[in-house]
């Protein structure tokens, strides 16, 4: 496509006197004096004033520099960008839900509450929980909603000195920084070289001020915590919650329960695990779990079943808290139950096992030219240490952008922090092998490129709308406004 | 007669007078980091002791907590890394980021010298 | 029978588990303890067609009553243009992932700019975020934000008259954080001034949060505040409705620091609360301190103009325990929402908008005190599209009146005080509907 022609921003397509929106007049009468001129603001906004159709000319032509899942395959690890069925779409766009303001009677409401019910049923099925909230909006909004859980549980024992928790290693960033704004004060706990928690080093940390421990369960390297029932018996001995971070929940489909795991507190990625999609950005949404015994815990509102099979909305008062204006992403729940029915028990519990055999086989056919640090049958994903040939100097991030030239979206680089070239792959299972096996042709072409000719993979991407942003002028100058963009020009 | 001291996170500090000294990252440190954009400098007038943060250097992709070698009040901050962070790659032993007075100068015993920052650096890699 | 998006047969399978030097798919689980395995289905539905999940969502919808849409209390019903719509639905906007990768994302990056620079002008302030995730959380996070600035101040003070729930969510956060939080009394509607001056006084305030409109809708005068706030170093946040700055002061004028609020008054659905959009803006000397993502730009090798996330040292894939904030992502394609909006209804239209909204109250307003039963609860007090009645009927049976003619009433706040609020989308009729029904009472 011409991006010359298309490049512009909205501003500078915006001609004086344009409309793209016809207002409806109601002819109600309004005294040009309403608001005090000193409440006014006086001045233009300067918005766009762009017609429809240039409009969507331009939002149309930005989206074609985009890739999504619906583009090509997106094998960014711990990301599990798996398709997004399009009926979830259709469902939440339904008019008689997307209407509905938060602030309506419970008795005009019945069936949006319903479906969170629904849902929130769903998950803890699927969770081993006795119960979930959908308020939390996003992944680490659900982690924050976790630990602050955690907290209220402790406090209202009485147990106040409980002000650390431990996190692995290998853990996403989010964790600790999650940890963080909870006030919680973050202990590192080390790895074994196989890659999963050390236990010895676990029991050594636990005290009575340990909150919580922090897990995903299988880790960031995609490997299965064998030894969890003992780390949770470790956890509660020493008074302590264990906590799911259920970004990794993918794998668990039909295969495993946090909650059998012997996890008290979890949230889940609708955005990843089921199916919504990831808008750019968001919004997702980061439905929080608890074992039986701590639901008095949740956030307010909670949505209850009566005995008569109807359903209100209730303020509890021994919660940690609010932690939304109401009840979350609600349309992002609607696409997560309906991709639930669609998928139904037998889908989902074959998701899981699909996705560890995509998984699985994109490492055994690399391993001869990827570096392989944990040997094993993974789940979900692996981790590569970069290419077994370093001598030429081609690196990760080489091939990262290399992979951008063929049509993939590149893995996830240089995490977990355990290794140098980290390159983490996650192919979900709704991949066929015909995608698997190209990727996998263009994986192995790229590491014979990287030996005989590097630099073409050291100056990728080739391809693309743009090459080589310079990260560090953005950095260095920040210019975040056309505004700014437009004072710096003159 | 100027003295130079070093940490195990790569600071290091010049005491010049009157337990006056600066303080920046080596030269090791701004090549780990890369490209500096943003310093994060305290006010002057703040003190610290030995072993707190005192601000923050960040490159494109990463960010570091800048630590404090020895009990000190700020007396001076380099402004001029405000406009133009990446002096600290040009130079950094040059491109100090506080200068402090010293609280107590017998703390400085307990630091690196050259030698043993250098062997330090060594054993790390 | 094979499942719609999962697409391999028992021969690749077959051929993959060769590969992988294994027999079957449980042998894949090996790695996992046999009694934490699951050892039945989940107790769930089986699979269902598109038109069985068609049924079921439709039994639910059925129960389901929208209304015409007398409420805010922060949230309000506008059109959504239908242009939108189709763009928020274009795959590779809605499927793609945060914009990690610039050379194959400059279609998110760019609208996020856009959006930025929106935000930046709808509210007075030289730097936005990429957005957060509701108005109440950017509030949160405004709280946080201001602690953290001021290193050694840890208090907060928060008026009586911002949103209900949007205290509630502070009052959260804050509580966990560490931070302390304190609740500034109100006098007739608005923010009591002395109160704050006297907060103020004691000198271990870190940041202010004030809102306008305000929680009975009263437009608030912030005359002189920034600059109490400012000279006891404190920070000022102002936490408003996004749709509303096309015609009141702005908090840049106000003077503040940051401002905050929700944008889902930019047409956005009401959805039965959410996806919304909360945003942040503030002044050049926060730019390292604002939470979330950042778009800034840039430019390439062939020297295009470009854009990229920036700023993201600061940010917790890197920063860990120490960054500015926990949050990972933004509310990605709302923001290209508020972008596509505030582009098609353009700067007269948004001000036309808020006309018919404030025209629309008076009108409900004038009916309702008609019927001798109603009268404003702060009748001095300014208000733009919402205002607070005090009522001497049951209010919980005027709503279900209303609601049993698909009416949504307004927001009870007190047990004799309503708030009622109006945008382009009710008509006189609708009006005259709802005066009608309050009057039978």
């Amino acid at each position: 496509m011409n991006r010359q022609l298309y490049s512009p921003l909205i501003f500078e397509l915006s001609q004086p006197g344009r409309r793209g929106c016809r207002i409806p007049d109601n002819h109600l009468p309004l005294a040009d004096d309403f608001l005090a001129a000193n409440l006014l603001r006086g001045e233009a906004v300067n918005l766009p004033e762009v017609d429809e159709p240039t409009l969507v000319r331009h939002y149309n032509n930005q989206s074609t520099n985009n890739f999504g899942v619906d583009s090509g395959f997106y094998p960014l690890g711990s990301c599990t960008m798996k398709y997004n069925p399009k009926i979830n779409e259709e469902m939440a766009a339904d008019r008689r839900f997307a209407a509905l303001h938060p602030c309506q009677p419970d008795s005009t409401v019945q069936g949006a509450l319903e479906l969170y019910y629904d849902l929130q049923s769903a998950l803890s099925e699927i969770g081993g929980m006795a119960e979930f909230t959908l308020n939390p909006y996003a992944g680490a909004h659900g982690e924050l909603t976790g630990l602050m859980i955690i907290r209220a549980y402790h406090n209202s024992r009485g147990d106040l000195k409980r002000t650390r928790v431990i996190i692995p290693d290998s853990a996403h960033g989010t964790n600790p920084a999650s940890a963080a704004v909870a006030g919680l004060e973050v202990v590192s706990v080390k790895s074994y070289p196989d890659g999963t928690v050390d236990v010895e080093a676990l029991a050594e940390l636990l005290d009575d001020t340990i909150a919580a421990v922090m897990m995903t369960n299988p880790n960031t390297l995609g490997i299965f915590e064998h030894n969890i029932p003992r780390i949770a018996k470790l956890v509660h001995d020493a008074g302590a919650l264990l906590y799911y971070d259920g970004a990794n929940l993918n794998p668990m489909l039909g295969v495993a329960r946090p909650g059998d795991m012997g996890f008290d507190v979890m949230h889940i990625n609708l955005h990843k695990t089921f199916s919504t999609p990831h808008g750019g950005g968001g919004p997702g949404a980061g439905p929080v779990g608890v074992r039986k015994g701590l639901e008095q815990f949740l956030p307010n509102p909670r949505v209850e079943k009566l005995a008569d099979g109807s359903f209100r909305r209730v303020d509890n008062p021994e919660s940690m808290g609010r932690i939304s204006s109401s009840l979350g992403n609600y349309a992002v729940a609607i696409r997560a139950l309906s991709y639930i029915l669609t998928m139904g028990c037998d889908g989902l519990a074959a998701a899981g096992r699909l996705a560890i055999l995509n998984a699985n086989y994109i490492k055994e056919r690399l391993k001869d030219l990827y570096l392989l640090p944990i040997e094993g049958i993974c789940m979900h994903e692996f981790v590569f240490d970069g290419l077994r040939d370093k001598s030429t100097g081609v690196t990760t991030l080489n091939v990262a952008k290399r992979l951008l030239d063929h049509g993939y979206h590149a893995p996830t680089i240089y995490f977990p922090l355990l290794f140098h070239e980290s390159l983490m792959i996650e192919p979900t299972e709704t991949e066929s092998l015909n995608i698997i096996d190209n990727f996998i042709d263009v994986m192995r072409n790229i590491a014979i490129e990287a030996s005989n000719d590097p630099e073409t993979v050291k100056s990728a991407p080739h391809n693309t709308p743009i090459s080589h942003p310079d990260d560090t002028a953005a950095a260095l100058k920040p210019v975040v406004t056309f505004d700014q963009l437009q004072r710096n020009d003159s | 007669m100027e003295k130079i001291y070093y940490t195990p996170t790569h600071e290091y500090l010049r005491v010049v007078e009157n337990d006056e000294a600066y303080v920046g990252i080596t030269d090791y440190a701004q090549h780990a980091l890369g490209n500096v954009v943003y310093v994060d400098m305290p006010e002057v007038g703040d003190e610290f002791s030995e072993g707190d943060d005192f601000g923050a250097i960040e490159s494109v992709k990463a960010a570091s907590d800048l630590i404090i070698p020895a009990s000190g009040e700020v007396i001076e901050v380099n402004e001029a890394l405000t406009d133009n962070p990446r002096l600290i790659n040009e130079n950094a032993m040059e491109a100090w980021i506080i200068k402090i007075k010293l609280t107590d100068p017998a703390e400085l015993d307990s630091l690196m010298d050259l030698d043993a920052y250098n062997q330090y650096v060594e054993s790390e890699q | 029978m094979a499942h719609p998006y999962l697409p391999h047969t028992d021969a690749d399978i077959e051929k993959m588990l060769g590969v992988c030097g294994l027999k079957s798919l449980d042998d894949l689980l090996s790695v996992i303890p046999g009694e934490l395995r699951l050892s039945r289905p989940y107790k769930l539905p089986e699979a269902m067609s598109e038109p069985e999940v068609r049924r079921f969502f439709e039994s639910l919808a059925r129960k389901c009553q929208p209304l015409t849409c007398f409420a805010g209390n922060g949230f309000y019903d506008h059109w959504t243009p239908s242009a939108i719509l189709s763009l928020i639905a274009r795959s590779e906007f809605l499927t793609a992932y945060t914009p990690y990768q610039p050379e194959i994302s400059q279609g998110t990056l760019q609208y996020i700019f856009e959006y930025q620079t929106i935000m930046s002008r709808l509210t007075g302030l030289p730097i936005s975020n990429a957005s957060l995730y509701d108005g109440a959380t950017a509030t949160a996070e405004a709280a946080l934000m201001m602690v953290a600035s001021a290193r050694k101040k840890n208090r907060v003070l928060i008026s009586a008259t911002v949103n209900k729930a949007v205290r509630e969510v502070v009052a959260t956060y804050c509580k966990y954080h560490g931070a302390s939080l304190t609740e500034v009394a109100e006098a007739d509607g608005v923010t009591s001034r002395q109160a704050i001056s006297a907060e103020l006084a004691k000198g271990d305030v870190a940041g202010v949060i004030v809102a306008t409109p305000n929680r009975y809708g009263i437009v608030e005068d912030y005359t002189g505040l920034a600059d109490e706030v400012h000279a006891v170093k404190a920070l000022l946040a102002v936490n408003c409705v996004a749709s509303t700055l096309a015609i009141l002061k702005t908090p840049g004028q106000w003077g503040a620091d940051i401002a905050v609020g929700d944008a889902q008054s930019l047409g956005m659905p009401l959805s039965f609360g959410g996806p919304y959009l909360g945003f942040m803006t503030a002044t050049s000397a926060l730019m390292r301190k604002i939470p979330g993502r950042i778009v800034g730009a840039t430019t390439d090798a062939n020297g295009q103009r470009s854009f990229v996330l920036t700023l993201q040292a600061r940010e917790q894939h890197i920063r860990r325990e120490k960054a500015t904030s926990n949050i990972c992502s933004n509310q990605g394609l709302m923001a290209l929402f508020a972008a596509a909006y505030t582009s098609l209804v353009g700067e007269k239209g948004l001000q036309e908008i808020n006309r018919q909204g404030a025209a629309a109250v008076r009108a409900l307003v004038g009916r309702l005190e008609a019927t001798g039963k109603f009268s404003k609860a702060f009748p001095t007090r300014p208000f733009l599209n919402e205002v607070a009645l005090k009522t001497s009927v049951n209010i919980d049976e005027l709503l279900q009146r209303l609601a049993d003619n698909d009416i949504l009433g307004g927001v009870k706040i007190a047990d004799d005080m309503l708030l009622v609020a109006a945008t382009e989308m009710q008509s006189a009729d609708d009006i005259d509907r709802y005066a009608a029904i309050a009057a039978q009472l």
